[in-house]
């Protein structure tokens, strides 16, 4: 082999970009821009769109952020999202249940989910270290068994506030629990914009942002650039001293975490808590958004992030008004699923980059 | 070593003994008549067996758990509401069905097994999202193509808005035919024997498969598809049959227990039975790289009387008929959960395994 | 004999991207005749025998020079299979056979005996049923045709190794056209009463009228079994004779004897280093490193030395290394300036101020996908704190850009890295360039014993002395102990002070870097 550098001429970085980019994701990218420019012309109200998706990402932003650890420390996508979203869900009930009300509610269910958080981030950190290379199948089954699980729980652990339980048994959680009175909009209305039809709310974007800059930082620190280094290659991590079990269960923790603060977020948002079922397959959106930003199974960034989740909550908001004024017939669901499992498998049959 | 053999054994079979413990514990509580549960699980017998025999030829060929067999499922339906459109009843319109589901399911499998060649390593997730994203596909077809591209005309199978499938399409004119082809009912228990005699047909056609010398390649590809490929067996082609062989065997699997139901739940019948499927065999004591034909039968037996006894004892026990909804559901999700992180630690435990020994050796040496 | 020999090989050439591993060999083989080939590890060996093989390797890298000529036809391989479907057989050093089949099963992987039924009439013959019977048949005449007696009904999982091995030669004699059989090190699992089964069989098949090329370090086998015997170096043969004209000391002169001229006058072959203090030293230690065990080592390693490990492939040299630094499992002690240093844990390694470069650049030594900066601080980062800002009492440590940057240009420039910057990632750089990346992580952690395994394979002539020059500079400037594996004997001589040889997972023996060559070919080969 002879010594020579190859010179990176700036076409070539410029494709090599186009390839890292990606076929689905430039078409994704694409069709979401021609929603928005039809818009306009088929009746649909463009600043009333915009703030759609700008509320939108405001509630799901956090949980696509979820993903970034795990992929960080090599644990692959964390389809085991459901675990985490648990434990937002048992802070957010405890928190009524105990009587707090408004935005105090929102940050004791913080507070109360945290602890389950690390419990459950540990065991399932544990567990993950212990079958290494196959993450991300046990990931999902973890994640339903552990969501029928909570759906028993639901029903018998002994909730009494009114406001949760089964009007006529006494007894039981409702599927859907409005927050009216407690944290719905907690982070939305503090500093909300309004201009027109175009709304934004402020508080919860900065709370996104604060949360996806300490995640930045974190990346930075000692810690976390251990952490990419084990995603990177676990073999290398270990000749540097690193405890690589260690470090990935962090990550997975630090997933965990998320997870619960993100559906704590979702649901000041959407203005209800959802039980038994619901959970079960939250895990697959933030999975395609964060793969349609241009992560992949090994690498992700906050910009991914960002811009998975614009893309993603832009198509599932835009399809449907764009295409029922359009043909009235409304396909979003379905286009939903084609483009978001597509995504997803797009990502799993791409080879690895680098030798692992 | 055959104190570890014994550990092995009983390692083995702790699934079936737990859901036999499950079973036995809740049947009496349940208070279901014997007679009942005997008439329930030679029901359920008929219409699964065939599902999850379909399930065998993958993990044969070291595909693992094969989460896409709804694909097969889906073309199923597919040729299912085609025949019921066209008004065909009875055996004939079951035949038909399958006979339109087959090439289907080739296409899907085919799809499926190139998929899963790109995807070497992770076949399971990736044939996990394959079934959603199959399943979007099938949304696509059902509820916007047919009608318009494909002509639906029977009112009670279209939507009233002019095109796209109903909910639930009624499969009235061929529910339990096949079953009740041949009738016989012993104690008063009743027997589908024509289901029977097809099922029967198919552990045959498995058995057979196993000595033909694609089954043997896929033996070999199964367990070291490098070592295979040097032997000059094709690889991706065997494991692309092995796709095809289990989405076609599903498609007609479906057909089957959908004439034993009587009716499509047309965006949700699919959905389900994977994991319903899988869950059974796992039940019968099958795990990711080992299965045979009587795990599938040891399966549907435990498996679905703990199905059909667990929310009766649920409701007995907490006065809540959800409870035991859910747990059925749960432990479906456990049992894979479970048999999918055994295969996992197995796969290491081999390893370390072995270099124990090796170490171990060494250390004699180094003391004697 | 008078006939025309089976096998010719003329004048064959071969590089690799421009650098001469096989340069005009000629061989000639006649039907029944059983060769010896011998020569250290890189001497072409391997390259000659793949290129007979029609290895997919060997065309992917452009092909080779001269001709094949096989029964007196010239033949051009396109793949393994033409070249068993001519009849040539190979048994390589790794097992090629499925865990959960029977030994029948295996010796007839995809050759087994059909029966045709109607469904194969139908679809393809893949739908023939297979004829079990006559599979055992088979089995039982190609293990007949061995001599040695292997349970055909046994899973291969099940076997010794040895068994396993004999189940791959049963194989490749089940095939019928076979003419030729090359076996490359088969008797390096078996054990002594094996190995002794194996030569018998090897016998019995030149009797049969089957040529053998027989690879392997024991010229002890080499002698008993074979009519001539060829011994290869550097690319070239430079010797073929009868093995009734020689003996195992010959043999040894050949494989590693080199002119005695350049370098090697310059070397001392008196021990000189004798007095000085003994900074490491390691007692009875195993290693359980895949492919290149550890048995038994015990060695001192003197402070401010470069001291050499070298050794054929296979006989745990490399596990020296991985299973002191506790990426391998091991045990034994090892003692470092008086205290004792435990084993499996690399962190504990590193904060004694060791520092390993590891032989698997790829595997180990690099984060391909990530920047220059980070390959070189990162250890030094996670274990010494280097290159971090620490805020809030220490609480926080804030990775320090500029000054990993900083670190990172000035090893660069030390050590001639060729990059566009920085901030390049390291999969872009060549083989050398990578290595020296991987020496400036370990100068990074500034050591005061560094270990440096095969620092020199797969990169280039100018390259392999600025890696040397560099290890050689770090050694006298900053007084660190090294520990240098290699395979390469010259190599090690040009560098080292004294040299350690590893046979069998044991050391054999350490002698100075100038001692006669043939001292050092004794060594290699004495517990093989």
């Amino acid at each position: 082999m002879s010594e020579q550098t190859t010179t990176i001429t700036f076409k070539d970085r410029a494709r090599s970009i186009a390839k890292d980019f990606g076929l689905p994701r430039l078409i994704i990218t694409g069709f979401l821009v021609l929603l928005l420019v039809v818009s306009p012309f088929v009746g649909a109200d463009l600043p009333t769109q915009i703030s759609n998706i700008i509320n939108r990402f405001s509630w799901n932003g956090i949980l696509v952020l979820a993903m970034v650890p795990m992929v960080h420390s090599g644990c692959g996508l964390n389809f085991g999202l459901p675990l985490g979203i648990i434990s937002g869900l048992l802070g957010a009930t405890l928190s009524i249940e105990l009587g707090f009300t408004g935005t105090m509610s929102f940050f004791m269910a913080i507070l109360l989910a945290t602890p389950f958080a690390l419990v459950f981030g540990s065991v399932y950190g544990w567990l993950l270290n212990k079958i290494k290379g196959g993450e991300m199948m046990i990931a999902t089954y973890v994640g339903f068994s552990s969501v029928s699980l909570m759906c028993m729980m639901w029903l018998l652990l002994p909730y009494h506030s009114p406001n949760m339980v089964w009007g006529m048994a006494g007894k039981g959680l409702r599927t859907t629990i409005s927050l009216e009175g407690y944290y719905t909009q907690a982070l939305a209305k503090i500093l909300q914009i309004n201009i027109g039809n175009l709304s934004i709310p402020t508080g919860a974007l900065i709370f996104f942002a604060l949360l996806a800059f300490l995640m930045w930082a974190f990346l930075h620190t000692k810690t976390g650039t251990a952490m990419t280094a084990v995603g990177s290659n676990p073999e290398f991590a270990r000749s540097a001293g690193i405890n690589v079990n260690k470090i990935r269960l962090i990550s997975v923790v630090m997933s965990t975490w998320l997870a619960a603060i993100g559906i704590l977020v979702y649901e000041q948002g959407f203005g209800f808590i959802q039980l038994y079922m619901a959970p079960f397959y939250m895990a697959l959106p933030a999975v395609s958004a964060i793969l349609i930003g241009g992560a992949s199974v090994n690498k992700a960034s906050i910009m991914n992030v960002i811009i998975g989740t614009i893309l993603f909550q832009g198509i599932v908001t835009m399809t449907p008004t764009v295409m029922n004024n359009m043909i009235h017939l409304d396909m979003s669901e379905v286009i939903r699923i084609i483009v978001s499992n597509g995504m997803i498998l797009y990502a799993l049959t791409r080879k690895t980059e680098g030798a692992k | 070593m055959s104190k570890n053999s014994l550990g092995d054994y009983l390692r083995r079979f702790s699934v079936p003994l737990m859901f036999l413990l499950i079973c036995a514990v809740c049947a009496p509580i349940s208070g279901l008549s014997p007679s009942y549960l005997a008439n329930e699980i030679v029901t359920r017998m008929g219409r699964n067996a065939f599902l999850i025999l379909s399930l065998l030829i993958p993990i044969m060929a070291g595909m693992g758990l094969n989460f896409s067999m709804t694909l097969g499922a889906m073309a199923g339906e597919i040729g299912l509401i085609l025949v019921c459109d066209w008004q065909i009843v009875g055996i004939p319109g079951m035949v038909l069905a399958m006979i339109i589901s087959i090439p289907i399911s080739a296409l899907l499998g085919l799809f499926c097994g190139k998929v899963l060649n790109m995807a070497k390593g992770r076949e399971m997730i990736t044939s996990y999202i394959i079934s959603f994203f199959i399943n979007g596909i099938y949304q696509l077809v059902v509820l916007y193509l047919m009608g318009p591209v494909i002509p639906i005309k029977h009112g009670t199978i279209k939507l009233p808005r002019g095109y796209g499938v109903r909910n639930t399409v009624s499969l009235l004119s061929m529910r339990q035919k096949l079953d009740n082809l041949i009738p016989l009912t012993i104690a008063g228990v009743k027997i589908p024997v024509a289901t029977f005699i097809i099922v029967f047909l198919l552990c045959l056609v498995i058995i057979w498969f196993r000595k033909t010398k694609l089954g043997q390649d896929m033996r070999a590809v199964g367990q070291d598809m490098e070592v295979a490929r040097d032997a000059g067996i094709d690889v991706e082609r065997t494991r692309i049959i092995s796709m095809v062989l289990s989405t076609v065997f599903a498609g007609i699997g479906m057909i089957i227990y959908l004439q034993n139901m009587g009716n499509i739940a047309t965006y949700s019948s699919h959905s389900q039975i994977g994991m319903f499927c899988i869950a059974a065999l796992l039940v019968g004591g099958a795990s990711v790289d080992k299965a045979s034909i009587g795990n599938v039968f040891l399966g549907i037996i435990l498996f679905h009387t703990m199905f059909i006894v667990a929310p009766k004892a649920g409701t007995v026990i907490t006065g809540d008929s959800m409870i035991g909804e859910y747990f059925r559901v749960f432990v479906s999700y456990a049992v894979i959960t479970v048999a999918l992180i055994m295969y996992e630690t197995n796969k290491r435990k081999n390893k370390s395994k072995e270099s124990q020994q090796l170490a171990l050796s060494q250390e004699e040496e180094v003391n004697g | 004999m008078g006939k025309a020999p089976l096998l010719e090989m003329k004048s064959i050439k071969k590089d690799f991207f421009g650098n001469q591993v096989l340069t005009d060999i000629n061989l000639t083989l006649n039907e029944g005749e059983v060769i010896g080939l011998c020569g250290e590890n890189g001497a072409g060996k391997s390259t000659l025998m793949k290129i007979l093989f029609g290895a997919d390797s060997i065309r992917e890298t452009g092909g080779f020079g001269g001709d094949i000529i096989l029964n007196g036809e010239k033949v051009s391989f396109q793949s393994p299979f033409d070249a068993i479907a001519a009849g040539i057989g190979m048994v390589h050093q790794e097992f090629s056979l499925i865990p959960g089949f029977t030994a029948t099963e295996n010796i007839l992987l995809n050759r087994e005996s059909k029966k045709k039924s109607v469904l194969s009439q139908l679809f393809s013959d893949r739908m023939d049923t297979l004829d079990r019977k006559d599979m055992d048949t088979r089995a039982d005449e190609a293990i007949q045709k061995m001599g040695v007696n292997i349970d055909k009904n046994m899973l291969t999982s099940n076997m010794p190794v040895g068994h396993k091995q004999f189940t791959e030669i049963a194989r490749e004699l089940s095939k019928e056209q076979l003419k030729l059989l090359i076996l490359d090190e088969p008797t390096a699992v078996l054990t002594e009463k094996e190995a002794e089964a194996l030569l018998d069989s090897i016998r019995g098949m030149s009797k049969r009228g089957i040529a053998v090329i027989f690879i392997t370090h024991r010229l002890g086998e080499i002698l008993s079994v074979c009519d001539r015997v060829i011994t290869m170096r550097d690319g070239y043969v430079v010797n073929e004779s009868a093995t009734k004209d020689t003996s195992v000391a010959d043999i040894t002169k050949w494989m590693v004897g080199r002119d005695v001229a350049g370098s090697d006058a310059n070397h001392v072959t008196e021990d000189l280093g004798a007095d000085k203090k003994i900074v490491m030293s390691i007692r009875k230690l195993w290693v359980d490193m895949p492919g290149e065990t550890v048995r038994n080592v015990n060695l001192d390693v003197r402070e401010g030395e470069i001291l050499g490990i070298g050794g054929l492939a296979g006989q745990g040299k490399l596990g020296i290394p991985n299973g002191v630094m506790g990426l391998y499992q091991a045990g034994g002690t090892v003692t470092f300036e008086g205290n004792d240093i435990p084993l499996n844990n690399p962190r504990k390694c590193l904060d004694s101020s060791f520092a390993f470069v590891s032989e698997d650049r790829r595997g180990v030594g690099l984060l391909l996908d990530e920047s220059l900066e980070w390959n070189i601080s990162f250890p030094a980062m996670q274990i010494q704190d280097k290159f971090l800002k620490k805020y809030l009492g220490g609480m926080i440590k804030w990775r320090d850009d500029s000054a990993i940057k900083a670190v990172t240009d000035k090893y660069i420039d030390e050590l001639k890295i060729k990059c566009t910057s920085s901030t390049q990632k390291a999969k872009e750089l060549s083989g050398g360039n990578q290595q020296k990346v991987c020496l400036a992580k370990a100068f990074a952690l500034e050591p005061k014993l560094l270990f440096v395994s095969e620092p020199t394979r797969g990169i280039d002539v100018g390259a392999k002395s600025l890696v040397l020059d560099a290890l050689k500079k770090f050694n006298k400037e900053k007084g660190v102990t090294i520990v240098m594996v290699s395979s390469e004997l010259e190599e090690l001589r040009r560098t080292c002070d004294r040299i350690a040889i590893v046979s069998g997972g044991k050391v054999a023996g350490i002698l100075p870097a100038g001692e006669q060559l043939e001292k050092f070919g004794e060594l290699m080969l004495q517990n093989c």
